[in-house]
Parts: C-alpha cells; sequence; structure tokens
C-alpha cells in the first residue's frame, strides 16, 4: 500500500478528469469511471466507514484497476481495514508519523498473520484457502 | 466446544499484542484520546463510572472450565481498585441515598470488587481493571484462547446463541458450528468495523426461541423446508433502546450454505445508507422501519450480485461445516438410569426440607437433554446480598470444579445471567444438588421472580440513568419466601438503568427502566412484554405504567402488580397468560395506587 503525506497529496481538480472524488453518499456502482485513473474516497471521521464497502464495490463490483486513495481522517490503525477494502494508497492526516504507520500496518492481525474473511484483495475465505 | 486451531490462537495472540501496542502509543501520547477511544472499545474497554470496564467475548455463550479459572484469576488479581478510588466511588454512590422502603428496610450501594458479572448477551464483565494493565488481561485471555474483539463498538458483535444450543429436545440443528463459522467471519471484517452503530446476531437453532432472536439487529433461526433441507428464517432489524422494535423475516428460507453471502449483503446496505447524523437512529432497525420493502429489494439485489458477480466467496463447503462441527461432538456419557431413579427417591423420601427443596430444583434447575442419560442444569447466581449475575473470584473457582466434576469440563453463560451445566449424568443429580447447595448455587429460583434480569446500572455504569442493583435487591429481599416465589412462578422481571436497554426491561412480563428527572433517580414500569420465548409468548414490548416511580415506590409497584394476578388469575395460569388475558387495565390501577402520596417536590417532577 502506498502511504502518502498529506503535503504530497494533490486533490482531484476540476480540469483534470482522470482524478475521480467520490462523495460518501455517492454510488459507486453508477460512477462514471472511463478515463478514470485515480478515485478519491474520503473519511470524514476515521469512524465513518462508508467508504470501506464503496472502494470495496469499486474493485470488486466495477472491477476498477486504478487507484484507490483514501483521504481525510486517515489514521496508522486502520490503513490494513483499508487496504484489504480495495484500497492501494492512502494520504495520512497530517501528524501521523509515517514509520509508525507501516509498522502498525504490518503487525495488524488479520493482514500480517492471515485472516478469516474474504476481502476485495483475497476473494476467498481462510478456510477456502485452507482447505 | 470449538477446539481452537494453531491459526486461532495466533490470531487472538496477534491481536492481544496490537492492543497492547496501541495502549503503549496512547500512553506515550503517540495516539490521542479520541483516537484510541474506538480501537480499545472494540477490544472491550470502557471508561465507566470510576474505573474502566473490561467485556469478555463468550462465543455462543460456551466456556470451558480451564477458561473460566482464568476469568477467576482476573477477578481475583485484577479486578481491584486502588483503596482511594474504591473510597471514592463509594462515597460518590453513598450520596445517592439509600433506597428507604416503606416497610422500614434501607436499601444502599454497597460497592464491591474482585468479580465478574454475567451479560444478558452471554459475555463476561470486569468493573475495576486499570487501564494500565489491560494488555496484561489480554495476554491472561490469549492464553486460553480468549479476548474482548467486537465486544463494544460499532461493529458486528458477539454472536449469541440458545443456552441449550446442541442438547435441547426440541431442536433441528445444533446452531453452535453456524455460530462458529460467523464468529470467524465477522471477526475484523475490514469492510465492517466502523458501521453506523452496534450490530448484533442472535441464532437458534430450536422451536422455542431462547435466545431472543427478534430483538436483535439480525435473528437467525435454523429451520427445514418442505423438503427436509436446512436452511434459516432471517430476521433483521429488531433492537431494544429509545425505539423499541420487534424484527422482520426478511427471507423464509436461506439454504444454509449462503449465510454469510446473505448477512454479507445485509450488512453492506446497512454499512451504506444507515444514518450517520443522529447516534438514536442509526441502527439497523430505523433504516428498515424507514425503507421498508426497499431496504429488503436492495439486499436481496446485493445478495444477487454477491452470489453472481463475485462468485459467492463464503458459501459454506459441507467440509468447513464438517471441520467446525467435529469440534461440537458431544461427550461419551451415560448413566445409570435405575441406580438415578433410586437416588432420587431416596432423597425425596429424606427430610422433609430436602424433599422440597430438591424436588424444586429438579423441576426449576434441570433441563432435559437431547440425550435421555443425561441433563442440562443451571446454577443460580441470583440470590440475596449479590448483584444478579455477579460471581466472585471463589464463585468461579467453584463453577469451573463443578463442570469437570459433573458436566465434561463445560459451562455456558445464560441469556438470564446464570451459568448452565450442559453435560449432567441423571444418576449424578443428587452429588451436584448438594455440592451446588453447598456452594450456594442450588437454589431453585430459575425462571422465577427472583431470577431476575438486571444490568450494573447507576452503579457502575456511566451511561445509566438510575441504579438497578438496589431495586432489584429491595426485590429480591421482599420475595425470600420460596413457597410464595414458587405460588407465583415463572416470571420475567427485566431491570435497566437506562433507555439502552442492557437490561432488556422491554422485553420482561414486568419492566424497569431507570429515568433520571432533575438529577434524581425515577423508574418507569412496563408490562406484557415478551423476548419470544414459549412462556412469554410472541415478542413484543411492554406498555408503560403511567408516570415513573420513586425508588421506594418500585417494590410497592410490584407487589401490587403481583397481587393483582394473585386475584385474577386461573387455576394453573402464569403471570403473563392472566395479563393477557384480562388485560393490562387492572394491573395499571394496582400499579397506580401503590404510589406514595405525592409530596411537593414529587409531585413537581413526576
Amino acid at each position: 500500500m502506498k502511504l502518502l503525506p498529506l503535503t504530497d497529496h494533490t486533490p482531484a481538480g476540476a480540469e483534470d478528469r482522470t482524478v475521480l472524488a467520490l462523495a460518501n453518499d455517492a454510488d459507486p456502482l453508477q460512477a462514471p469511471l472511463e478515463g478514470v485513473t485515480r478515485i478519491d474516497l474520503h473519511f470524514p471521521k476515521f469512524t465513518d466507514g462508508r467508504a470501506f464497502s464503496q472502494a470495496f464495490l469499486l474493485r470488486r463490483r466495477r472491477g476498477f484497476e486504478g487507484e484507490i486513495r483514501a483521504t481525510g481522517d486517515v489514521l496508522a490503525d486502520q490503513l490494513a481495514q483499508m487496504e484489504r477494502s480495495g484500497f492501494d494508497a492512502a494520504v495520512l492526516r497530517a501528524g501521523q508519523d509515517m514509520a509508525t504507520a507501516r509498522r502498525v500496518l504490518a503487525s495488524y492481525p488479520g493482514y500480517g498473520v492471515g485472516r478469516y474473511q474474504g476481502d476485495a484483495v483475497h476473494v476467498a475465505p481462510h478456510f477456502a484457502e485452507a482447505a | 466446544m470449538y477446539q481452537y486451531t494453531e491459526f486461532d490462537r495466533q490470531f487472538v495472540k496477534a491481536r492481544a499484542g496490537q492492543y497492547r501496542d496501541q495502549l503503549t502509543r496512547w500512553q506515550a501520547g503517540q495516539l490521542a484520546e479520541d483516537d484510541f477511544r474506538p480501537l480499545r472499545l472494540q477490544n472491550g474497554w470502557y471508561v465507566q463510572r470510576y474505573a474502566p470496564m473490561l467485556r469478555v467475548a463468550v462465543p455462543y455463550g460456551e466456556l470451558s472450565s480451564a477458561q473460566v479459572r482464568v476469568l477467576a484469576k482476573i477477578a481475583r488479581d485484577y479486578d481491584q481498585p486502588n483503596a482511594a478510588l474504591f473510597e471514592q466511588a463509594q462515597a460518590a454512590q453513598d450520596k445517592l441515598g439509600p433506597v428507604n422502603l416503606k416497610s422500614g428496610l434501607s436499601v444502599a450501594s454497597r460497592l464491591t470488587a474482585g468479580y465478574a458479572h454475567f451479560t444478558t448477551r452471554q459475555n463476561i464483565q470486569y468493573n475495576w481493571i486499570p487501564l494500565d494493565k489491560s494488555a496484561d488481561v489480554m495476554d491472561l485471555l490469549a492464553s486460553v484462547s480468549m479476548h474482548g474483539i467486537q465486544t463494544s463498538g460499532n461493529c458486528i458483535r458477539n454472536i449469541t446463541s440458545d443456552e441449550r444450543a446442541g442438547i435441547a429436545v426440541d431442536e433441528i440443528a445444533d446452531p453452535r458450528p453456524f455460530g462458529e463459522i460467523l464468529r470467524q467471519w465477522s471477526t475484523l471484517h475490514p469492510e465492517f468495523a466502523f458501521l453506523p452503530r452496534k450490530f448484533k446476531i442472535a441464532i437458534s437453532g430450536a422451536r422455542e426461541d431462547r435466545a431472543a432472536t427478534a430483538w436483535h439487529d439480525v435473528g437467525l433461526h435454523l429451520i427445514r423446508n418442505a423438503e427436509g433441507e436446512l436452511g434459516f428464517k432471517v430476521l433483521v432489524g429488531g433492537g431494544m433502546g429509545r425505539t423499541p422494535i420487534i424484527a422482520s423475516v426478511i427471507r423464509e428460507f436461506l439454504p444454509w450454505h449462503q449465510i454469510m453471502n446473505y448477512i454479507e449483503a445485509i450488512v453492506r446496505v446497512y454499512n451504506r445508507y444507515g444514518r450517520r447524523d443522529n447516534m438514536y437512529k442509526a441502527r439497523i432497525k430505523i433504516l428498515v422501519k424507514a425503507e421498508g420493502q426497499k431496504y429488503i429489494d436492495d439486499v436481496e439485489a446485493e445478495y444477487l450480485q454477491i452470489m453472481e458477480h463475485d462468485g459467492g466467496p463464503h458459501t459454506i463447503t459441507q467440509a468447513e461445516l464438517d471441520r467446525v462441527t467435529a469440534s461440537f461432538v458431544p461427550p461419551t456419557l451415560q448413566c445409570d438410569r435405575k441406580s438415578a431413579d433410586a437416588k432420587i427417591a431416596n432423597i425425596l423420601r429424606a427430610a422433609a426440607e430436602d424433599d422440597i427443596e430438591f424436588g424444586r430444583w429438579l423441576k426449576q434447575n434441570v433441563a432435559p437433554h437431547q440425550n435421555p442419560d443425561l441433563r442440562a442444569v443451571t446454577l443460580s447466581f441470583k440470590r440475596l446480598g449479590q448483584a444478579p449475575g455477579d460471581a466472585t473470584a471463589d464463585q468461579l473457582d467453584v463453577a469451573a470444579d463443578l463442570a469437570d466434576r459433573f458436566s465434561a469440563g463445560e459451562v455456558r453463560v445464560t441469556h438470564d445471567q446464570n451459568l448452565l451445566l450442559p453435560w449432567v449424568r441423571c444418576d449424578e443429580l443428587p452429588e451436584l444438588w448438594r455440592a451446588a447447595r453447598k456452594s450456594g448455587f442450588a437454589r431453585p429460583n430459575i425462571r422465577l421472580l427472583t431470577d431476575m434480569i438486571a444490568c450494573p446500572g447507576g452503579d457502575f455504569c456511566s451511561l445509566a440513568n438510575a441504579r438497578s442493583i438496589p431495586i432489584a435487591e429491595a426485590i429480591t429481599e421482599r420475595y425470600q419466601d420460596m413457597d410464595e416465589l414458587h405460588d407465583l412462578g415463572e416470571i420475567d422481571l427485566h431491570i435497566s438503568g437506562c433507555i439502552n436497554s442492557c437490561g432488556h426491561h422491554h422485553s420482561g412480563h414486568i419492566g424497569i427502566l431507570g429515568v433520571d428527572k432533575d438529577g434524581k433517580e425515577w423508574y418507569q414500569v412496563t408490562l406484557g412484554g415478551s423476548d419470544g420465548s414459549t412462556l412469554s409468548g410472541a415478542p413484543v414490548p411492554g406498555k408503560v405504567v403511567g408516570p415513573s416511580f420513586s425508588a421506594a415506590e418500585v417494590p410497592e409497584v410490584i407487589e401490587a402488580v403481583l397481587d393483582t394476578y394473585r386475584r385474577e388469575r386461573a387455576a394453573g395460569e402464569t403471570f403473563i397468560a392472566t395479563l393477557r388475558r384480562v388485560g393490562i387495565d387492572p394491573f395499571k390501577a394496582a400499579a397506580n395506587s401503590a404510589r406514595f402520596a405525592a409530596t411537593p417536590a414529587a409531585a413537581a417532577v413526576a
């Protein structure tokens, strides 16, 4: 997963049609994706989990293969959930330590030590893979 | 019981390690309070009135004796506030004042430490563990494959089931393997960690609903269709709180293989469209009520996509069901029924007191079993001097010993806040009764008035509007006469200290709800609620009886209501049946007549 400090993030602009910023209440199944190479999803608070389902639907249902970027209240402890839901880039909220974020991501249970359920990246659940 | 694989064990250990890291970062100031709170909540750590509260997950209520001993150790070694904190807490509770009863008795808050508390969702709570010891406790729990994963927070909570799962005589299929499969699926689900609100699933495999499934966000009933195939009737959108709603059936029959795919659709639609602007309207019940058929259509459309487009990745294979089911093979136990009959007859012939008490115990605390050689026995944790569902460290150790001696090393936490021994040989009932009686667990009050449900209330919980425990104690004190208690028969009395309804007051035949008026403790009484069990009838919230009562009035109200029952009942008729037959009015009138003469202060706030 690509981790970006806030300073390296350029928000979607009106003139650039390759980057789409999708609002939390927008339906990812209806979003026009032609020519889009990056979709920014937003976490107004890290406890608002709508973007997880949006990312899942974009990856699994729409088959979107470009970048899905997490923006907003993005913290180290939710990165693993983001990656598994289909995000492949995240812009850390100001004040988040990059090294800590990488360490926390790598050691997340359900990420580093295996996971029970299938997700946007690994479709099959643990029991189906272990069988 | 489910046997943890190496993978399961590593997972729980990794979770404990992750929590320790988060705690350390919070202590070092690297993780802000607001950023840490949801993380500790999803590990079961609340901060309550005086100290943190830990909720430990007990999947579908099953515990091994080894786990119970670790729970006892945690109670003994960690559920211990320092003296200053404890004194301060007791002094603050003293300021609330005692409940002065008409009888002259005065019931005050008496805080205790060093114990565990059984909850209505079959979990276990501690009230005094300091947060700086929390990571040590998580390690200790992990040593016996236990944890607090998703026991709080806006995520899929621990899944509850029938206390008689796998042993009930009216069972269609054992719900525990499905409970375990769903536990694994929901554990740290990446997409569903931050739902609009908490999400509770209950699963029953029997004809009688002993798991209050209709009161859950998702209720699952194992059934067989006309072809004899196994599947689920799926209910969605039940819940208590400010807006009590009975769940609606969303699917009459879903093949068992598809339960995870289907619940994924239910939760995904909820995650996208559930309200996030108002905490009190965020549960799925509000979405289901507001959207009606549209919600059902959305779920069915999403389910179709999961099956057809995604390929139904969480379809349960027969091999996986077999693997998990293999953990739930009953222990091989047999009893000598002739000797059992002789022993029981012998005790019944013995001293007159034993005769009555043992007979009552057999009737109330002992339930039939799928294996005719075995019985399910409930240990009562409802007695004077201890809050409903509380167990000290020593009591937990004794319960573990009883489980080893009499129940293949297994106990169950019940929805009614007791412990159940699921594998008792019928010829050992007399020995178990003696042992349980010696330890104070043989009180034959299961399903009777004093087997009441009560939350910790205003003695511990920071959400509570009023205390539950002194009310429970006052009523327990009043109904100590076992003859009277048995004459009153089976009654569900449920007490919640606030509208969050942890004490399930909505579903009690008699419900008591703590409310706050001008900073004083008042109690609303409801009548006629049902959890959906055979005794209680179709699930329904109770009806409110007039304005709320003072704490001192509550026991008088209960007595007036019960006296009305005794006056109105037909021979052999239960409280709830009488109430349904004659209607609520005479009970309401009796309750209202039990009000004390209004003092100016009481009149102003009532």
